[in-house]
Order: C-alpha cells, then sequence, then structure tokens
C-alpha cells in the first residue's frame, strides 16, 4: 500500500524525523493560507500524486515572491502531471503540499527496505542524493552504502556509524543521522513498512539534516494488524477497475491489450499473459480468481473483464486441482447467462473432473469455445481478437 | 527414491480442525499420507478423520512420532505456529499459509539458522512424492510415480500444469516441491536442485520460476557450479508491468532487477535448457531431459 507524501511526512513528524514546516492542501484557498502561515520565502508547492518523477514532470516548484505563489499554486492543483511511473495518461493533481523553502547545503539518499536475499532490514544511503538512485547504483556503484540489521536484534550503533561515516558526514550530522536512522526502524517495524525512502535528505546552510521528500509503502500483508493505515488509502490513486476488483477479493491488474483473461493461482496467471503474447496478441489484464476460485468469483471476473472497453476476447484457462471443472463449468454457464456474455470465450480446463466440465460447456447454448489444450486455447483466442 | 518426503513421512497438521486444514487432511490422507496427530489449541482430546487432535506441537509429536508438520494456520498466527513446530525439532515444516508479513517470515528465516528443521513455503502448495506421500494441497491425480525427474516451482497452479504436461509425456517425477510465492521463503532454489543432484533417481530436472528477487540468478549460478544433471527451465512473467505485485506477494519487478529477461539469460548462461512456451513444454522436457 502506498500513501502522499504529505502522509508520510506526518509519520516522520511523530517519530521525530525533522522535515520543512509546511501543511496539505485541497484547494485555492487554503494553499495560500498554509503559504501566508510559513511567513517566510521562498515556499515549496508540490503535486501529491502516488507516482515518483514528480519534478521532472513539473508537478514541484519554488516560488520567491507572493504572486509567484499564487502563480504556481493554480498552475499545478488540477494539472495533469505526466511522469515515467504514471503512464502516458498521466494524473490528476488534487492535493497539494505547500512548505517552506530550505537552503540546500548538500543532497542525500536514504531508505530502508527489507532484503530478500538475507532476510534482514537493510540500509540504503549515498552522498548522491536526489538523484535517480536505480541509475546511481548502476553507474557508481561505490556511491552506495548499506548497512545490514537483523529483525532479531534490530538496529545498534554500529549500523549508525557505518552509515554515517560512509558519507562522510560531520560528527554534529552523524549525531542527527544516527536518532533519525534509529526512529526510522522503530517507524518501519512499527508499522510493518515495506519501503521508507528519502529523496534527498539535505543537509542545511546551518548543518541540519531535514526530509525534503518522503516515501512510505507498507506491507499489504500485514494491514491486518495496522486497522489506522485504512484512513490513509487515497482510492482516486488507484485503478477504478482494481478498486472494484478488490472488493471480491480478485487479484486484477489493468494492462493495455485485448485480450481479457482469467485464471487460478498467479503463476499460471502470469504465464498466462506471456503465452497469450508468445501467440501474437497482446493480454489485456492479469486476473488471478484464486487457487480455488468459486463460481461467484469466476462470475465477478467476468465482470471486471467486461468493463474493459478494449477486451475483444476472453481467455478462461483454468487448472482445477481442488476447484473441481464440473463446478466451474457450472459457475461459468451461470455466469456467462447472468451478465449477457456477447463476447466470444475461449474456455480451456484441466484438472479434475474435466471431462464433466466440458460436456457442460458443450451442452450449454452459450458463445463457449473450448480448447484441448494451452497451445490450442491461445492459438483459438489470438485467431479471434487478430 | 526421493527428496525430503517418502512413504516413511509422518505427518502432523497444524491447523487440521480449520476449513481448509480439515478438507486437505482429508485428501492426504486419500492419496496415501501417513498423517498421525493434528494440532489445534484448546481443541485436543478431540478426533479428525480418526486423527488425533493435541494442544501443542511438542505433545503431538513425542505421543505420534510425527516428523513433519503441514502448516494451514491463518498469516496472523502462522509465525507463532512454524517457531512452535521450529521448537519442537520437527525435521520438516511445509508452511501453505498465503499473506504472512514479510517481517514474520524474516523473523522466521533468522531464527531457523543453526535449528535442525527444513521449512517449505510458505504460500506454496507443498510436497509431494508420488505414490508415496503429499504433503500439501496439490491434485494427487495429476503425477506420476516413479521419476525421474524432479520438480521445484515458486508457484501452485502453474506447477500443476508442469505436472501435468510431463505425465502426458509418460514422464514420471520423483518429487514435486513449490517453495512458494513470497519474498522470503524458507527453502530455495539451490537446496532443492542440491537434493535432486543428490538423489540417484533423479536423472533431471525441471525448475519453474517467476519475476521478483534474484533466487533464479543465483540458482543458475549454483547449477553452473555443483550441478551435473540436465535442467529444464521455464520463468513466469515476461509481460508482467515493473512496480506491481503480481498475485505473489514476491513476484514484482523493482526498477532492473527481477525481471524475466534478466533470468531467462542468466538461466541461459548456466546451460539450463530455458523453454519459452509454456505450451509446449512437456514435449521440450522429453526431448531434453530422457
Amino acid at each position: 500500500m502506498k500513501i502522499h507524501e504529505y502522509q508520510a511526512k506526518e509519520f516522520f513528524k511523530r517519530y521525530g524525523i525533522p522535515i520543512p514546516e509546511g501543511a496539505p492542501a485541497l484547494d485555492y484557498e487554503e494553499a495560500l493560507r498554509i503559504s501566508d502561515s510559513i511567513g517566510s520565502l521562498p515556499v515549496v508547492v508540490k503535486a501529491q500524486i502516488h507516482a515518483g518523477g514528480r519534478g521532472k514532470g513539473g508537478g514541484v516548484k519554488l516560488a520567491h515572491s507572493l504572486d509567484e505563489v499564487r502563480g504556481v499554486i493554480s498552475q499545478i492543483l488540477g494539472m495533469k502531471l505526466i511522469t515515467h511511473q504514471t503512464g502516458k495518461e498521466g494524473k490528476i493533481v488534487n492535493k497539494l503540499l505547500i512548505e517552506q523553502g530550505v537552503k540546500i547545503k548538500k543532497e542525500l539518499y536514504l531508505s530502508i527496505i527489507p532484503d530478500r536475499e538475507t532476510a534482514k532490514i537493510v540500509i540504503i544511503a549515498s552522498e548522491a542524493g536526489g538523484m535517480d538512485i536505480e541509475e546511481v547504483a548502476l553507474n557508481t556503484p561505490d556511491k552506495i552504502i548499506k548497512s545490514y540489521i537483523s529483525p532479531l536484534i534490530g538496529i545498534e550503533a554500529f549500523n549508525c556509524r557505518e552509515i554515517g561515516f560512509g558519507l562522510n558526514l560531520s560528527p554534529s550530522c552523524m549525531k542527527q543521522m544516527s536518532s533519525i536512522l534509529t526512529n526510522l526502524y522503530r517507524l518501519f517495524i512499527d508499522y510493518d513498512c515495506s519501503l521508507i525512502e528519502i529523496n534527498p535528505l539535505i543537509i542545511t546552510d546551518t548543518d541540519s539534516l531535514v526530509a525534503l521528500d518522503a516515501k512510505i509503502n507498507f506491507d499489504d500483508n500485514a494491514l491486518f494488524r495496522h486497522k489506522d493505515l485504512f484512513n490513509y488509502r487515497d482510492i482516486d490513486e488507484e485503478e477504478p477497475l482494481e478498486v472494484e476488483a478488490s472488493k471480491y477479493n480478485l487479484n486484477y491488474i489493468k494492462m493495455d491489450g485485448n485480450v481479457g483473461n482469467m485464471v487460478n493461482g498467479a503463476g499460471l496467471a502470469m504465464a498466462t499473459m506471456d503465452i497469450i503474447k508468445l501467440a501474437g496478441a497482446s493480454p489485456a489484464n492479469f486476473l488471478d480468481v484464486g487457487g480455488g476460485a468459486s463460481a461467484e468469483m469466476v462470475e465477478n471476473g467476468f465482470k471486471i473483464i467486461l468493463s474493459d472497453k478494449n477486451v475483444k476476447g476472453i481467455f478462461i484457462n483454468i487448472f482445477g486441482g481442488i476447484l473441481r471443472c464440473d463446478v466451474l463449468a457450472k459457475g461459468l454457464v451461470q455466469a456467462a447467462k447472468n451478465i449477457k456474455l456477447n463476447l466470444p470465450v475461449v474456455i480451456r480446463m484441466e484438472g479434475t473432473n474435466v471431462e464433466e466440465g466440458r460436456t457442460i460447456l458443450r451442452e450449454s447454448d452459450l458463445n463457449l469455445i473450448s480448447a484441448l489444450d494451452l497451445q490450442d486455447a491461445v492459438q483459438k483466442v489470438a485467431e479471434i481478437v487478430k | 527414491m526421493s527428496i525430503f518426503v517418502d512413504k516413511y513421512t509422518r505427518v502432523l497438521v497444524q491447523g487440521i480442525t480449520g476449513k481448509e486444514g480439515q478438507f486437505h487432511t482429508r485428501q492426504c490422507v486419500t492419496y496415501g499420507t501417513k498423517v498421525v496427530a493434528g494440532v489445534t489449541p484448546g481443541k485436543g482430546g478431540q478426533e479428525i478423520e480418526g486423527i488425533p487432535v493435541f494442544n501443542t506441537v511438542k505433545s503431538a509429536a513425542f505421543e505420534t512420532g510425527a516428523n513433519c508438520s503441514l502448516v494451514f494456520v491463518p498469516p496472523a498466527f502462522a509465525k507463532d505456529a512454524i517457531i512452535e513446530a521450529i521448537e519442537a525439532n520437527i525435521p520438516l515444516v511445509v508452511a501453505i499459509t498465503e499473506g504472512i508479513p514479510v517481517l514474520d517470515m524474516m523473523k522466521i528465516k533468522n531464527y531457523l539458522k543453526g535449528k535442525q528443521t527444513r521449512l517449505i513455503g510458505p504460500n506454496c502448495p507443498g510436497i509431494i512424492t508420488p505414490g508415496e506421500c503429499k504433503v500439501g494441497i496439490m491434485p494427487g491425480i495429476i503425477h506420476k510415480e516413479g521419476g525421474p525427474i524432479g520438480v521445484v516451482s515458486r508457484s501452485g497452479t502453474l506447477t500443476y500444469e508442469v505436472v501435468h504436461q510431463l505425465t502426458k509425456q509418460g514422464i514420471g517425477q520423483t518429487t514435486c516441491i513449490g517453495i512458494g510465492g513470497d519474498p522470503v521463503n524458507g527453502t530455495n532454489f539451490i537446496d532443492c536442485l542440491d537434493a535432486f543432484e543428490k538423489d540417484p533417481a533423479t536423472k533431471g530436472i525441471v525448475m519453474v520460476g517467476e519475476i521478483g528477487g534474484s533466487a533464479e540468478e543465483e540458482a543458475a549460478q549454483f547449477i553452473k557450479d555443483s550441478v551435473t544433471k540436465p535442467i529444464v527451465g521455464f520463468i513466469a512473467g515476461i509481460t508482467a508491468p515493473p512496480g506491481r505485485r503480481m498475485g505473489h506477494a514476491g513476484a514484482i519487478i523493482s526498477g532492473n532487477s527481477g525481471t524475466a529477461s534478466a533470468k531467462i539469460s542468466a538461466m541461459k548462461q548456466a546451460g539450463i535448457h530455458v523453454c519459452e512456451n509454456l505450451g509446449i513444454l512437456g514435449e521440450f522436457c522429453s526431448k531434453v531431459l530422457l
């Protein structure tokens, strides 16, 4: 789960991590009021969308006079912001963060993530702050410093020293860094974060460390023990069809092809998308109805797929294990009738009671095309959407 | 021969009284697995399908000689259940549970070091030695006993697809293991490859990976250095968009790492026969593995 920068900064404030003075705003008047209350210039106006690359896309601007403040606010609020992470359709900016401008002496990079290979929590830092960290890691890997924390032990002073010395910090900054790291780690553990990133963490002209940016992602698997995080979810930032699918416990991701597909199991769903591509067509989505999909889930899956107007044909690939093919076939036929399905559907079923399932499909008077195996199915569906 | 489980494996089921636990216990027993005990705290003394239920893993193992635990406990209590099994020195723990928080799994993984327990999963279909023992939720019927191929995979139904195609080609399996789709898991590709390499009955291996992390790249390096048996590889997620979690918590491309193409090229460099079309994987295996 992702949250906005201004929300991440709320967490930072609560955990004693220094941030610039500022507040979020939903409209022009409120933005101006906040700018006034900061009481000094310049101020920074920052678009609040979940995607990264906001600065490059024109969603972050510095204003040096009152006129500029007004201009920049009306320019960014409501704009369609396109960054490398939003896709070409961009995102409309509905929220701003207004902050005091800070004098920057140096920009650092800092993040905390779980490292899947070592099963430890790793702090990543760099003197090359304010830049795309993946490029830094690729081009100048020696500028990346890492320190590993055992989740059974927690953060120790040496972790802070490794980072502080690695960044060539002054003794005063070193002390501030230790406190920032210790507090960030506490936040990371308290809320089951999957990422905390500050880019840049700056050293000001008075040698203070300040988090100019803030990004926090949370582990979706752990949301059950952080009910308070539900208030931080911003539905506007999510794909509407994905929000709809999540209500039915369906795992749906929208893509831009025209073959809608429904599969049980995540690995098989990914492989099904791949094989659609290999057959010369293009998947419209990823949809995993779960290893033990029910007839009701299949019906909801149909509804979601059909809401995507790009879809020209549907491919259903089910490997019945626990889910019996005859039960699935009955569900499919029922669902197709209920929603008045009018697109061609290729069905490939395998596994428990497959013969009974195929008979049910054959005897229905629906436009359902049965396939012998995966290869046969994908060729049929590719032919249909051609 | 086989790896990790065989006809002598004695299984206890943690979470046996739940809906999932009960259903799959019955399926395992029908397949011929020796399920000797169940554990559900507070329900000790009951019986499920004639199998005695205990309050603690230690007492269940002590009374019944169970040497393997199958875990169906829900995510919120899974860490507790797995640690309890490790503390009871159960040699093999197979965790089916999907949705365990990453932080919990990291703690378990670190705690496992130096212990006698091997953990398979979580978020996996389990492990089966066809004809001998099924510890998991996979449909037994699609498997063919007698080897000579070992299967290891990060996925569930995708593994069934692969196994089904092998069986249709008349190719049997020694053991099939799902190591799970989570970013942090107990047993990895390398552990399984190493065991298959040492198992005389296994003559070839099918390895099924997917996007996210670098487990396949590390496995490829290990294969280059230490595996002599022929291997067929498959990677799911060539069309997956970066930054999105594709169903499995571990299946996410972050920046430039975890992509299918990087994995495929590492596997090819290690001499693995990479099959890029799932539709013909069975035929492909019969050509290069036999």
